[in-house]
């Protein structure tokens, strides 16, 4: 029912801070869902979030109906930040998979002393506990690669893999979105990304 | 062949609109419905006119000119914007309209972007006129076509109601053509339906009651209700717009026995709903907000004299607050009938740092709301408005937050009860624009003794960076008047008028000096440009640096709040990290003068 044209239904959530690129993100896999021909539904978070707030996207690709995924509904989990890999998992299934960036941003409740940011391994091992967790630093990575602006590309390398969408669309797209000058650090990032998670 | 595109739901509502011909585009920017106006002045080879207007009163009133000379337009903004609109609206439902007229009002269900959660829908009755509530972006995009001809053959306006998650949702597409052929403008000089004197509102109203059962009846049988009824269910389950997508998902995962209606049209489709309820013995209405469907059902279920039982908002089965989802729906399903579905717990304890929105690093509001707290203190009040600002809460100068334009009619009525503090209040440049400007006209004639700052950053901020009448172009990038505050507020007569670059914080403290010990309404407008429009019109600045010999680890920098700057707990120096847009105002608070520029 809710598969179509023998799609595998695959429910993905991207969380991250505003301003990371967690549109970028599912924009790639968007668009690159719609040249292969598959349904896809999305929801992003504006206005107020986008400044240093928490953000949180909803992509279900196989899907024909809301955009919104149901609790315990995500098969994946892209999170663009430790921390807030946290706060969306009533979102991600028992046993789901969790590709996390480890550099964390430290909001201004914390500089400003409100409250603690907890440990990036206390996250990591509770994490563990649940899921499937593939940690790595995606922004020392995009860095290796040319520019750590690229850190959302390189995110969406890592996911690849677990997408229903072929790797050349999903590269097409990348090409077609990210600015003319950095296409090739953005194709390189996505490529270490996605290695990152092959050999883990 | 079907063309098929990726796009969001505003994106989607855009290309319906060109897709039904529009002639005549008007808004005011609110989240979330900016994008909508944005993506239409974006086009190239435009053959309509567009225009940000100053509000949605405005904007609607020139939607109305266009109609009546006979064309199609159409007015965007968010629910609460049709407050500031009802006036004119109104109204309009009686004079009605010649050329289609589509008023898009997008609601926020939870507040993501929003200061109350009014149901549209509501208004939709009110002023009797009929609403569009699409389910999914395609279905938005498919609707405005509908609803233009729809508008044309009845000759009302009509409400085209979308939610957040319509409006910032995203889907595949499938794309219509967009027509060439578009009537010329032809106003036609019918005074007994334009000019609404008593004698002529009378028989309008009474025509426009008379028309309702047309209308019910013809969008009853359009595409956007559809009834499945499922042979022996004895439960029942109407959706009403997105909700309805959230309840068949359940359904269909559950594989329950259930009829089902699907609404997308007000007023509601009579004929269907009687048609369920003659099959089942209790129906579960579940949709956003208001019970306004489930109040048509209990109606008609009362008429027809059928005993099924209705459940929803009432006996709190469905929220009446707050967003919906499939969870939602599960938990009213399994009050209503006792089914056995699992509960959705169990996530991981782990103690979380909030992560509130906040002020860019290097936002100049930021800088003026630490030299308006210097002066004015901890004792003054702070009424402030909705925009970017909003979020200088932590600043401890945001102290009221009610409606657009608002600020400046707080601070006076404060004045005016007596308040003995001294009352400073906030309003950005565009919500000056918007209603602040009756406000302030308001304060100086009647002698209130208060202070205003405008927030000058020669932009529409918080949704997205639309020009304002302040920044000298309009949507489309032409160059027109750049309206001067100081010289507006001097023209109504304010006695002391000051403009200030709030980066250069002497010279704004002395500002708010000067107008806290002047009698009577003082303004001081603080202009310097939102560093993210300022960034794509070319603007550089040189980042900032702590030098670590010379920080003491005092913390007033960190304390400023810029997110640019945070500290290092293990060395006790705080650190300016690449956020840094180099505003430079940080240099001028530490003590230690160990903020520099970067050395190039
Ligand atoms: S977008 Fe502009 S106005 Fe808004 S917080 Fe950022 S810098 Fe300030
Ligand atoms: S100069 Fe200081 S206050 Fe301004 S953006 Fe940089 S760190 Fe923030």
């Amino acid at each position: 029912m809710s598969e179509r044209a023998g799609v595998k239904k695959i429910d993905l959530l991207i969380t991250g801070v505003g301003g990371q690129g967690a549109i970028l993100a599912s924009d790639i896999i968007g668009k690159a869902a719609v040249v292969s021909g598959i349904p896809i539904r999305a929801a992003e978070t504006h206005g107020m979030a986008q400044r240093g707030g928490s953000v949180v996207n909803h992509i279900r690709l196989g899907s024909d109906f809301g955009s919104m995924i149901p609790k315990k509904g995500a098969d994946i989990m892209l999170a663009l930040e430790p921390m807030e890999a946290v706060r969306y998992l009533d979102f991600l299934k028992d046993g789901g998979v969790i590709i996390v960036n480890t550099q964390p941003i430290i909001p201004v409740t914390v500089t400003s002393g409100m409250a603690k940011y907890p440990d990036v391994q206390e996250i990591l091992d509770t994490l563990s506990e649940k899921y499937i967790v593939k940690a790595f630093n995606a922004d020392d990575l995009a860095y290796e690669a040319g520019s750590r602006l690229a850190m959302n590309v390189a995110m969406v390398g890592a996911v690849s893999g677990y997408l229903p969408v072929p790797k050349e669309s999903l590269l097409e797209s990348v090409k077609a979105l990210v600015p003319q000058k950095t296409i090739e650090i953005n194709v390189r990032a996505f490529e270490m990304g996605r290695r990152k998670v092959e050999e883990s | 062949m079907t063309t098929r595109e990726y796009m969001l739901g505003n994106v989607a509502i855009a290309r319906g609109l060109l897709e039904g011909g529009v002639q005549l585009a008007a808004g005011y920017p609110g989240t979330p419905s900016s994008e909508i106006i944005d993506t239409l002045a974006s086009r190239e080879g435009r053959d309509y006119y567009i225009e940000w207007s100053v509000n949605e009163k405005v904007a609607m009133e020139v939607a109305v000119g266009a109609a009546w000379a006979g064309v199609r337009s159409v007015v965007t903004m968010k629910h609460v914007g049709l407050n500031v609109a009802a006036d004119p609206f109104m109204t309009l439902a009686y004079a009605g309209t010649k050329g289609g007229l589509i008023a898009i009002v997008a609601d926020d269900p939870s507040c993501h972007s929003s200061q109350n959660e009014q149901d549209t829908r509501r208004y939709a009755q009110f002023a009797l006129v009929p609403c569009f509530d699409p389910s999914t972006p395609q279905e938005a995009k498919d609707m405005i076509p509908y609803a233009f001809e729809f508008s044309e053959k009845f000759e009302i306006p009509v409400i085209f109601r979308p939610t957040t998650r319509i409006s910032h949702g995203k889907s595949d597409i499938e794309l219509g053509g967009i027509p060439t052929d578009k009537p010329e403008p032809n106003f036609e000089k019918l005074l007994d339906r334009w000019v609404m004197l008593p004698k002529n509102a009378r028989p309008r109203h009474t025509h426009l009651l008379s028309i309702q059962k047309a209308m019910e009846d013809a969008l009853a049988e359009s595409p956007w209700n559809s009834l499945e009824l499922k042979p022996d269910a004895k439960l029942g389950v109407i959706g009403a717009g997105i909700a309805s997508v959230y309840a068949k998902e359940a359904l269909e995962e559950l594989g329950l026995e259930a009829s089902f209606l699907k609404i997308g049209t007000y007023p509601v489709p009579k004929k269907l709903i009687l048609e369920m309820l003659e099959t089942v013995n209790a129906v579960l209405i579940f949709e956003e907000l208001e019970p306004i469907v489930e109040e048509q059902v209990k109606l008609i279920a009362q008429e027809a004299g059928l005993p099924v039982t209705v459940m929803g908002k009432a006996g709190s089965f469905v929220p009446r607050e707050g967003e919906l989802d499939i969870s939602a729906f599960l938990e009213a399903l399994k009050k209503a009938f006792d089914l056995d579905v699992e509960p959705e717990t169990g996530s991981i304890s782990l103690e979380l740092a909030p992560r509130p929105p906040a002020l860019c690093a290097g936002c100049s509001h930021r800088a003026t709301f630490y030299s308006m707290k210097k002066v004015f203190g901890k004792d003054a009040i702070y009424p402030s408005d909705i925009g970017c600002y909003t979020l200088g809460i932590q600043s401890g100068t945001v102290e009221t937050t009610l409606c657009m334009g608002s600020s400046i009619s707080i601070a006076s009525g404060l004045y005016h009860a007596g308040e003995k503090r001294p009352i400073c209040c906030s309003i950005g440049d565009s919500t000056f624009f918007h209603t602040g400007m009756n406000s302030l006209l308001n304060a100086v004639f009647n002698k209130a003794n208060i202070t205003v700052t405008i927030l000058d950053n020669r932009i529409t901020a918080m949704t997205g960076h639309q020009p304002n009448p302040g920044v000298g172009y309009t949507i489309t990038g032409e160059p027109t008047v750049e309206v001067s505050l100081a010289e507006l507020c001097r023209a109504m007569g304010t006695g002391s008028v000051a403009v200030v670059d709030p980066y250069n914080l002497e010279e704004t403290q002395e500002a708010f000096k000067a107008a806290k010990d002047f009698e009577g309404t003082a303004v001081v407008i603080a202009k310097q440009p939102c560093v993210i429009s300022g960034k794509r019109a070319g603007i550089k600045r040189i980042p900032y640096v702590v030098d670590p010999e010379k920080c003491e680890g005092c913390k007033q920098c960190v304390k400023f709040g810029c997110p640019a700057i945070e500290f290092d707990e293990e060395n006790k120096r705080a650190v300016i990290t690449a956020l840094c847009s180099g505003c430079g105002v940080c240099a001028q608070i530490c003590k230690f003068d160990a903020i520099r520029e970067v050395k190039r």
